[in-house]
């Protein structure tokens, strides 16, 4: 957005959400979302016919599926029709779509959701499959040993040291000690178990609703202040490994103060990133970030960064929190990034 | 009347030429091919776009997963938001919708769509028929899918039986007007038609839709922008719905969403009788007879008449009052992501007056429209030569 507009888009704030993740999951994707969705409806009593907008992220390659999502509509229960769209991406980029839907003055209430399944297959050879089909992924290199490039061209130039990781792992909750990190054999190297994401099962659903609207349906809506998302380029072999222009351009545009940020809940699946990011957003390792389900111990794919989004809106309605960082990540090595500011106050 | 929020406008349109085999491009490559000559159009260069959104459908057709990621760089999105929508076979439409949103909510001023699909590089058929459990799988493609329903249209209404062959025949006439189309079949008779081999009862093999690679791409601005075009085309409906696969009572002929599609949008463009107001039609149409069907349903006359507007010669571009897919249609080039784009950016190209042969004269405005799913997702624009007036 033009800095000129923040100040003339309209207020649109999270006003319910639930998720579930575990490790394998049995359910079908629409068995898992049903309900989570029949939730966020009930808690506002919201009907689907009252709802103005539909949106949702996922991918096929996790559901070895054409068109799921087309199956996973049955979760909604689209009868009589309703006006949605999809994006095969996180949900975070379905909830940004459907704010842009908002500030056309077209809708006052929304459902977003998203949803991934990875256990059925390997997700880090599925992973593989995002990567340039010309030049890159014809090696097949995994998520994970991509990771390690990244984490060892920042520890070759004295960026990050091996005891940052093993601080980073035990703040994620990976590992009790630096002790209990060290004693662990190398996976991908310089990472180790400690520093990669666990993948899980799961899925978010949520509602958003417009100033007006909102206030109604929750006692203290989490308002969107600022959200903006952007893209580097793809190909490592020209990306500055040490830098995430996409991030801070993202942040910027998101209108993200870091001193005024009381909590940040970072999609970062691996220590490294995290590492990294904060420091990209000059964000101090602590404020409490991420505590139940940091992205390292239960990593959704597709659904990661909207279940961000979902832990930050909690925190403003449990009181916790006043002002927090959601991000979300897509593609190898933190490509695509979106942030997202909710606050307690309408501002 | 207009679709909400700012006004937007497409003043520039891409499009590759569409073929079998696009062998001399990468994936990269044809969508830069569509992106680069819709920049072109606008007057533009790549640093003048705020955004990128792209479409395509199941990724599984090319078997890269989330390939916006590795195009981003192709289309100059780097530093950039981009977007990926997928709502299957309407995906080309949701996508201009979704970027001409970005125009509507005021969050940017210039904007870059491309839809696009390169089916060589596998095979749709099976990309569409890996088995589910606990799923039933139709391993019969698209055609056995939409045949039943087809017989059911033919059943109600009593059109005679090579209506199909008619607009069939008339699609492949007016893809020899498109440089562009993937069929081009000087020699077709009407009776080569009819006599080609029945695939799926009632549709023949000359009935269905060919397997293409091909791009297409749209430059959408904001109205300030547009003001500075010579022949804006001027956004002045938007509409999409989504209704489930199977329900009790469901109708499937002329499904509820593309019927409450189509009333939102004569609504929001202000238009109360279509036949009379549309000049040009760029319908979403894999298998003949879904242009009769699709008349019915989008209201541009009674329910049961759709084949007898076929019949007159009505969608016909010489001579019919109500030209339908001037271009050729999806019956004569089907990259399928960015097949519901290309109808949106042909609907543009009439009203810009950009057609070229297959203009039809004086058009003012031109609807697009695009089905997917089980004919169950709807996407559908209306654009206009001139400014929508609140």
């Amino acid at each position: 957005m033009h800095e000129s507009m923040v100040k003339a888009m309209r207020k649109v704030a999270v006003v319910a959400a639930s998720s579930r993740q575990e490790e394998k999951m049995l359910d079908t994707e629409v068995e898992m979302m049903i309900p989570l969705i029949s939730k966020v409806r009930e808690e506002t009593g919201l009907d689907q016919t009252e709802i103005g907008f539909t949106c949702s992220g996922s991918s096929d390659f996790l559901a070895g599926q054409a068109f799921s999502f087309v199956m996973t509509l049955d979760a909604v229960g689209p009868v009589p029709p309703i006006s949605e769209s999809h994006v095969e991406m996180d949900g975070a980029w379905a909830l940004y779509e459907t704010w842009v839907k908002f500030q056309m003055g077209v809708i006052d209430t929304a459902l977003v959701y998203s949803y991934g399944k990875p256990s059925p297959g390997s997700l880090q050879d599925v992973l593989s499959t995002q990567l340039d089909p010309y030049y890159i992924a014809p090696l097949w290199p995994d998520a994970h040993s991509i990771a390690a490039l990244q984490a060892r061209h920042l520890l070759e130039q004295g960026e990050i040291t091996h005891e940052d990781l093993a601080n980073c792992a035990v703040r994620a909750g990976t590992v009790q000690s630096q002790e209990e990190y060290f004693d662990q054999p190398m996976l991908a190297d310089p990472l180790r178990q400690a520093d990669c994401p666990t993948y899980a099962d799961g899925g978010v659903a949520m509602i958003l609703a417009a100033e007006g609207k909102a206030e109604e349906l929750c006692e203290r809506p989490a308002w969107i202040t600022g959200i903006d998302h952007r893209i580097d380029s793809h190909h490592f072999g020209v990306r500055d490994l040490s830098a995430i222009p996409s991030a801070k351009k993202a942040a910027s545009k998101a209108g993200v103060d870091d001193a005024d940020i009381d909590l940040a809940e970072l999609h970062t699946a691996y220590t490294v990133q995290d590492i990294l990011l904060r420091k990209e957003l000059n964000l101090p390792l602590n404020p409490k970030s991420s505590s139940k389900n940091h992205p390292i111990k239960a990593e959704t794919l597709m659904a990661s960064g909207l279940l961000r989004i979902a832990e930050a809106a909690r925190a403003i309605w449990n009181q916790e929190a006043n002002r927090v960082l959601a991000h979300a990540t897509s593609g190898p090595l933190m490509q695509q990034n979106l942030m997202c500011v909710l606050s307690g106050e309408k501002e | 009347m207009a679709a909400g929020g700012e006004l937007a406008a497409v003043i520039g349109v891409g499009m590759t030429k569409f073929s079998a085999t696009r062998g001399d491009v990468s994936m990269p490559g044809l969508v830069r091919e569509a992106a680069e000559r819709a920049l072109k159009d606008a007057g533009m260069e790549w640093g003048d776009i705020d955004a990128v959104v792209m479409g395509k459908a199941p990724d599984f057709f090319e078997g890269v997963m989330m390939p916006e990621i590795f195009l981003g760089e192709a289309l100059g999105a780097v530093g950039k938001p981009m977007l990926r929508v997928h709502t299957a076979g309407s995906v080309g439409g949701s996508t201009a919708l979704v970027a001409a949103s970005l125009i509507h909510s005021g969050v940017h001023e210039r904007v870059l769509t491309v839809a696009w699909e390169k089916q060589s590089e596998s095979n749709a058929m099976w990309a569409l028929s890996l088995k589910q459990p606990f799923q039933v799988s139709i391993n019969a493609g698209a055609g056995g899918y939409f045949s039943p329903i087809i017989r059911q249209y033919m059943e109600a209404t009593q059109a005679p039986e090579l209506i199909g062959c008619m607009v069939a025949f008339k699609d492949r006439q007016h893809a020899l007007l498109n440089p562009y189309a993937h069929l081009h079949q000087p020699d077709l008779t009407f009776d080569q038609v009819v006599e080609s081999p029945m695939l799926w009862e009632p549709i023949r093999y000359s009935e269905t839709c060919p397997s293409s690679d091909g791009a297409a791409a749209m430059v959408i601005v904001n109205e300030t922008e547009a003001e500075k075009s010579d022949n804006p085309a001027w956004i002045h409906a938007g509409a999409m719905r989504s209704e489930a696969n199977n329900f009790p009572g469901r109708d499937e002929v002329n499904p509820q969403a593309s019927r409450e599609c189509a009333a939102d949008l004569w609504n929001q463009a202000g238009i109360t009788n279509p036949r009379e107001e549309i000049d040009a039609v760029e319908m979403y149409v894999p298998f003949s007879w879904y242009e009769p069907m699709w008349l019915e349903s989008l209201g541009f006359c009674e329910r049961g008449d759709g084949w007898k507007l076929v019949e007159s010669g009505a969608t016909h571009i010489n001579g019919g009052d109500l030209p339908v897919n001037c271009s050729g249609g999806v019956l004569s080039s089907n990259p399928i992501g960015a097949s519901g784009m290309i109808r949106f950016a042909e609907a543009a190209l009439q009203v810009r007056g950009m057609a070229g042969e297959h203009q039809v004269e004086g058009a003012r405005k031109a609807m697009g429209h695009a089905y997917g799913g089980g004919a169950q997702y709807f996407a559908m624009w209306v654009v206009g030569k001139d400014k929508p007036t609140s």
